[in-house]
């Protein structure tokens, strides 16, 4: 069996950057009478499967795909999550 | 002036642009495929609006990993002149040939419609026919066309004179910052814009505005 490794992306806008979805959602649950939710912001959750077992190669890689093209840098910050 | 219009699973002002070059320069632009990972040779190239990819994970994200798209580069880095509009400014963005970022419209909603616009800068290959501070009206039709970019930013394109359309008073359709409607790369040839200048270059279709683009590009590069 090839080994792999699962990785997880989280993508998020940075802060002060304007998320009008974010607010959406956060004006549908207060008018859910959700009352006690304040700021919402949304973001992306990305799974990925890498084949190879070295987890300090496959977190160099994903930090390049994050810069490359998972993350827009200019208005969004990611996280990468190795299980 | 010979030009080129790239077309991405999706574009769909890919026909507009050919058809507004034709009509405009006499010449029947080149189609450009976006697995085509070499330019004609060209003067311009038209990145139109659209859909590339179905604005899988962000407007343009995916177009500006293209084949093609290295060779755009190549083509502006040289100077050659590239004019992005709506989801084509969404590629220069993603691309960094541009700075900033396009994102979700403040009012969350797809605007299309005809917005008042200023021509904020003149001395351009793009802008040259109009007058300072002309009113014009283009066509917008976008859902992702409110501009971001840090403070300093906003600030260095400003002082160097890069934004070459900001939406009129009251006419900003998308909460853009700073209403700005397009701006000019640093080495001025490369132009990205949100609304449509090739959708107003017959009368029969509402209207002239969009001509002296077009004009000033012909006048720029022949």
């Amino acid at each position: 069996m090839s080994s792999s490794l699962k990785a997880r992306v989280f993508i998020t806008l940075k802060n002060g950057v304007l998320d009008p979805q974010g607010k959406a959602i956060g004006h549908a649950l207060n008018g859910l009478g959700f009352g006690s939710v304040g700021e919402v912001r949304q973001g992306k959750v990305i799974d990925l499967e890498l084949s190879g077992s070295d987890a300090e190669k496959a977190k160099t890689e994903l930090k390049a795909m994050c810069e490359k093209l998972l993350a827009n840098t200019v208005i969004e910050k990611y996280e990468i999550e190795l299980k | 002036m010979k030009s080129a219009v790239i077309v991405f699973p999706a574009s769909n002002c890919d026909r507009d642009a050919k058809v507004a070059l034709e009509q405009m320069t006499g010449k029947t632009p080149h189609m450009v495929w976006h697995q085509d990972s070499e330019l004609p040779d060209v003067d311009l190239v038209v990145l139109p609006g659209g859909f590339s990819y179905g604005d899988y994970l962000r407007c343009g994200a995916m177009a500006s990993q293209s084949a093609v798209m290295k060779s755009v580069k190549a083509h502006a880095d040289k100077g050659g002149m590239v004019l992005g509009v709506c989801n084509g400014f969404q590629v220069l963005t993603e691309s960094h040939m541009l700075p900033g970022a396009l994102m979700r419209n403040a009012g969350l909603k797809f605007v299309c419609k005809p917005v008042g616009l200023e021509v904020e800068e003149t001395q351009s290959g793009f802008t040259r026919k109009y007058e300072h501070g002309q009113r014009v009206t283009f066509p917008v039709a976008h859902g992702e066309g409110s501009y971001f970019a840090d403070e300093e930013t906003l600030n260095r394109l400003e002082g160097e004179n890069r934004v070459a359309f900001r939406y009129a008073k009251g006419e900003n359709p998308n909460g853009s910052a700073r209403n700005i409607a397009g701006i000019l790369s640093e080495k001025r040839n490369v132009l990205g814009l949100m609304p449509h200048p090739e959708r107003v270059v017959d009368e029969v279709l509402g209207g002239t505005d969009g001509r002296n683009l077009f004009h000033s590009l012909i006048e720029t590069l022949s």
